[in-house]
């Protein structure tokens, strides 16, 4: 039995920093197929020097990060029957990245803000080979463990997405999650990780609208599970005079 | 030019190409929640109607002032009458604050009406409208920062609402052992409410969210499971105990003003 065939309508940016537009293309999609299939299938039948960013197609190297109608999505996790019979499928770069040319954009932007979060620091006298911790006490960091770096979070959030000026004073959900990540990990002792998400990272500017949640395509929980927590432990040590005074008396777990 | 139309990204002109109805959800939250907003003003400064004795409307429990009714008062009276220009305050006014900072400083609802009312996104990836935009780092939105405060004091009305609904389970001449449509409605009124703060972020930190290890507090850890699964449902509790809180307020409403009975069942 053959796969059924049709031909499907699209839409794709091309250009580069300088301009650029949409430009119409039709055609063949087979039964199954994902939008990075049809992108790659436009590049071997029409437009030849098509550049789109790509690797696993697994949705595991979160190297085909797009806007798909709009929203933010893997092109290899984006299946072609979720789209209505003849509906014109409008393919993006990444809006809040700069534009290199066509589908590939500059993300640059989030490797430098990785280096700027400080890293995990065990107690000195643990030597590698001796750390010890129980399953309930790093569960919780595992969850940001799946992250595969689309960077889709990044690109959907409008603190930076509709603010270029703010993207020296905010670090965004991807980098929320690696800090939170090693807040709750349990032999992470360095101190003052709170203080700094807010003063440095930009913590404080995420109005947890809680678009970064539902364009991650690992579904972890970004908002309720990292940033929520984190700006919690946030008013711990900046604007609870309470639990602040609290660990002045006697010594409290979790508020350094 | 800034957003989305910055000089060095893909030049599109739309502001977003998403082509769901992604306006539909902030346009639904503006109009439930500023139908909640006009009912309660009203009911807030009506000051009438609000107890028929064994039930009282939520939204003036607990009642602090001498113009509430004999019986309405679960605290006493430690306001007097408190006037304003000559005019009497309604006691609902006394004690908005409490339930409104809970709810407006809620993780949930700040989402819900920074989305819908301030359109800071309207919808993801949707550009908003403001050319700047500092978050919750500044006065007045640094105050989100005492949602725990609210939190706490919310829980001090759940206590008191609570009591109202096993209060109501007597009659009208006070007399213990039965129950009625407006017993219903006010215990189904504090479950919602408990469940809404019990889902809270807040109460989700406090249990045990902030601790590092786990291991070493396994009644915490468990608490903090429990309320985690809730927690999921924190959006959607929201909503149901906003609109059971107006919705037992419009049956008392409606009992005291004489407009319907309070059916008894036994």
């Amino acid at each position: 039995m053959s796969a059924i065939k049709k031909m499907v309508k699209l839409r794709i940016w091309r250009g580069d920093s300088k301009d650029g537009a949409l430009q119409d293309v039709e055609v063949e999609a087979n039964e199954g197929e994902v939008v990075l299939d049809i992108i790659h299938r436009v590049q071997a039948t029409q437009m030849s020097d098509l550049a789109v960013r790509w690797n696993c197609k697994a949705g595991k190297c979160g190297s085909c990060s797009m806007e798909i109608n709009g929203k933010p999505r893997l092109a290899c996790m984006t299946r072609m029957n979720m789209f209505e019979e003849g509906e014109t499928i409008t393919v993006t770069p990444l809006r809040a990245f700069p534009v290199i040319r066509d589908l590939v954009t500059d993300v640059s932007f989030n490797f430098k803000k990785a280096m700027e979060v400080p890293a995990f620091e065990p107690p000195a006298d643990l030597k590698p080979g001796e750390f010890r911790m129980q399953q309930v006490d790093v569960e919780r960091s595992q969850e940001f463990r799946k992250c595969i770096e689309c960077f889709l979070c990044q690109d959907t959030c409008h603190v930076i997405r509709d603010h270029e000026e703010n993207k020296k004073s905010f670090a965004g959900p991807r980098f929320f999650i690696r800090i939170a990540e090693l807040d709750m990990h349990p032999l992470d002792i360095l101190k003052n990780r709170k203080q700094t998400a807010q003063e440095k990272h930009g913590l404080g500017m995420c109005n947890i609208t809680k678009c970064c949640t539902e364009v991650c395509p690992e579904h972890i929980r970004i908002t309720d599970n990292a940033i929520i927590p984190m700006k919690e432990r946030v008013v711990d040590v900046k604007y609870d005079p309470l639990r602040w005074l609290g660990s002045k008396i006697s010594k409290r777990e979790g508020i350094v | 030019m800034s957003g989305v139309f910055s000089s060095t990204r893909a030049k599109i002109s739309e502001r977003t190409l998403r082509t769901d109805r992604w306006w539909l959800q902030p346009a639904i939250t503006v109009a439930v929640l500023a139908s909640f907003v006009v009912y309660a003003s009203f009911r807030a400064f009506e000051a009438k109607n609000y107890f028929a004795e064994p039930l009282i409307s939520p939204f003036y429990s607990p009642c602090l002032t001498s113009r509430c009714p004999e019986g309405a008062s679960l605290l006493g009276h430690p306001f007097g009458t408190i006037a304003l220009f000559g005019m009497a305050i309604s006691p609902a006014l006394l004690i908005l604050i409490f339930p409104l900072g809970f709810r407006m400083t809620c993780y949930y609802y700040r989402k819900a009406y920074y989305r819908s009312f301030w359109q800071s996104p309207p919808a993801c990836a949707v550009a908003e409208p403001h050319s700047k935009y500092t978050g919750e780092t500044k006065a007045p939105l640094i105050l989100q920062n005492g949602h725990r405060w609210f939190f706490f004091a919310g829980l001090v009305f759940n206590v008191i609402l609570s009591i109202d609904a096993i209060l109501a389970f007597r009659n009208a001449q006070g007399q213990w052992g039965h129950m009625s449509v407006g017993t219903l409605v006010l215990l189904t009124n504090a479950t919602l409410l408990w469940l809404y703060s019990a889902s809270c972020h807040t109460c989700r930190h406090t249990i045990g969210g902030r601790l590092k290890h786990f291991s070493k507090h396994p009644l915490r850890y468990k608490l903090w499971t429990w309320v985690s699964i809730l927690n999921h449902k924190h959006a959607n509790f929201a909503w149901v105990s906003l609109f059971g809180v107006a919705l037992a307020d419009v049956y008392v409403r409606f009992v005291a003003s004489g407009s319907i009975t309070n059916f008894y069942f036994f």
